[in-house]
């Protein structure tokens, strides 16, 4: 049964990659949107290029893996074809974590695109590199697991946009992207607190531009906990789905 | 005969609004489907036949009830049925960006088809179904008659042992749906078990060996086509048709329970005078059964249903 799950998956995910993600429009839309946003703050507000990075970074992923994650299964579900899937001998766990890698190797290939152009222009020095490849696997999954929990949670593709942007856009601006946290009033920290990208972009600061490893580990385990909580969100509420 | 589905007292509610008592979609039904046969779910729109195929697949869960698949109970061992089953759901759903080839492969892939086996036989099940010129092309540039032999070549794709299709000919053209309709057949030579559900009185007839006729939930006959016919006509019908002196022809029914001899006798007796054009015997037609069962036409079940398509049954 194990091996049904895990070849399933692994098919799916090639799917997916195949049929939805990989597409011109997603590829340029995933890496400029975060660019374009970054860049119109810098022009606003002249800081530090290098500072942003992590903040751009964790916004790439963010909406890489997020854009199409969050509208593929309720698009195959008003089509029809996520049945072929619920009909498979793949149990809902395997299913979503196929949907899952989708989200997530296509957000970290953007992101890669992302990263490899930051560390051209900014250089590598003082990166550690440890941190900064957990902190990216672990935003990914973390932010792909809320893309499939929205995913799930709807029943119409508009519902899932709208509820995607009404969880990504406060999120842009109470985590630490463009302001520091510490900056925020006491209620927007605790606020930020308690979203994934506030982690995301600590941990990615911490690889980048240095800072302690104990929080880095804080941010690494909480990115674990938001994927493991959403995860498991989102099996439980494809699973009601079969009444 | 070895079983292939066995369902004892299967059932679904499903709740409605507080104060309305709840809804039974399958109520308490009995069946069984032999090996190698093609056993058809009969009955209007809202009868069960949907439903019932949702529970037997794992896509919906029984109230109460059993069932066995190949010899596997449904309650506990639902991974080791959907293995060994192909199902075509009533709209054809297949991936629109894949093209037909790679649906295919995509389904051998799901079901553990070795990698050496999945390219011989997408081409052998594309050559199988005629649509071997269509093997690049997107599901989604695909003809209706041709996505639903593509999602029913899909099915097949792993060689299940038991299939089950949900109104397979609906919204079909009269060449794709007689099409379709061969190739169902052609799975019966082949030993697959068909479980059928349809609407069309007619493709039942042609196509299955035992039918069950469904009418809000419940089973309300199952037999074999010859058996369910004989039930709607306990006595012999002959239908004369006669030409008067002025040259009118005008058609009557003689019924008799003395046997189509003595019906025919009375059909003579009663054409004194008038030029017999012709004596036939009539057989009845799955379609008096379901009237008679069901209180319902042909005519009115297909407009439930939101219009004829499917084509008619012949050929």
């Amino acid at each position: 049964m194990l091996a049904d799950d895990l070849r399933g998956l692994f098919y799916l995910t090639l799917k997916d990659l195949k049929a939805y993600y990989f597409k011109p429009p997603n590829i340029s839309w995933g890496i400029l949107f975060p660019f374009a946003f970054i860049l119109a703050f810098a022009i606003r507000n002249p800081v530090d290029l290098h500072s942003l990075v992590p903040g751009l970074l964790a916004l790439t992923i963010l909406f890489g893996t997020t854009s199409m994650e969050a509208i593929v299964i309720v698009f195959e579900r008003r089509i029809g074809s996520l049945e072929r899937l619920l009909l498979a001998p793949l149990r809902l766990p395997a299913l979503l974590a196929g949907k899952l890698l989708g989200g997530m190797t296509f957000g970290l290939t953007v992101t890669l695109v992302v990263l490899v152009v930051s560390l051209a222009i900014f250089g590598t020095a003082g990166i550690n590199w440890l941190i900064l490849l957990l902190a990216l696997l672990l935003s990914a999954t973390a932010f792909s697991a809320l893309g499939a929990f929205v995913s799930v949670a709807v029943r119409e593709i508009f519902e899932a946009q709208t509820l995607a942007n009404f969880i990504r856009f406060p999120m842009m601006f109470l985590c630490g992207v463009f302001v520091p946290l510490a900056s925020m009033p006491a209620w927007m920290q605790i606020l930020a607190r308690l979203l994934p990208l506030t982690y995301s972009v600590e941990a990615l600061r911490i690889a980048l531009l240095g800072g302690s490893w104990a929080v880095a580990l804080i941010d690494l385990g909480a990115l674990v906990v938001f994927s493991v909580v959403l995860f498991l969100l989102a099996v439980y509420t494809l699973a009601r789905h079969i009444e | 005969m070895n079983e292939v589905i066995q369902v004892e007292k299967l059932t679904k509610i499903y709740p409605i609004d507080k104060g309305r008592p709840p809804l039974y979609a399958v109520d308490g039904v009995d069946f069984t489907v032999h090996q190698g046969e093609v056993f058809g779910f009969l009955g209007p729109n809202g009868a069960g036949k949907t439903t019932t195929i949702r529970m037997l697949t794992g896509l919906a869960r029984p109230t109460s009830g059993k069932a066995h698949l190949l010899s596997l109970d449904l309650a506990h061992d639902i991974s080791r049925i959907k293995k060994q089953i192909g199902v075509v759901p009533e709209a054809s759903n297949l991936y629109d960006e894949l093209t037909a080839f790679d649906n295919l492969v995509f389904a051998m892939q799901l079901y553990g088809v070795p990698r050496q086996e999945r390219k011989s036989r997408a081409e052998a099940l594309l050559d199988r179904f005629r649509l071997s010129e269509k093997r690049d092309a997107p599901f989604a540039k695909l003809s209706r008659g041709m996505k639903r032999a593509l999602t029913i070549a899909a099915a097949l794709a792993h060689r299940p042992p038991l299939i089950f299709l949900d109104e397979p000919t609906t919204g079909l053209d009269v060449m794709s749906a007689r099409s379709l309709r061969q190739m169902i057949s052609g799975l019966r030579n082949e030993g697959v078990t068909v479980f059928l559900t349809t609407h069309y009185l007619e493709e039942a007839e042609r196509l299955c060996d035992r039918i069950a006729i469904l009418v809000k939930g419940r089973i309300v006959a199952l037999d074999r086509v010859a058996q369910l016919k004989a039930l709607a006509q306990e006595a012999p019908v002959v239908e004369v048709s006669l030409r008067d002196a002025s040259g009118q022809v005008q058609v009557r029914r003689v019924e008799t329970p003395n046997g189509v001899d003595g019906a025919v006798r009375q059909a003579l007796q009663q054409a004194q005078g008038y030029e017999i054009l012709k004596i036939d015997t009539l057989q009845p037609s799955l379609e008096d059964v379901f009237i008679k069962l069901t209180g319902l036409s042909a005519e009115a079940m297909l407009a439930e249903k939101g219009g004829k398509g499917g084509g008619n049954a012949s050929g």
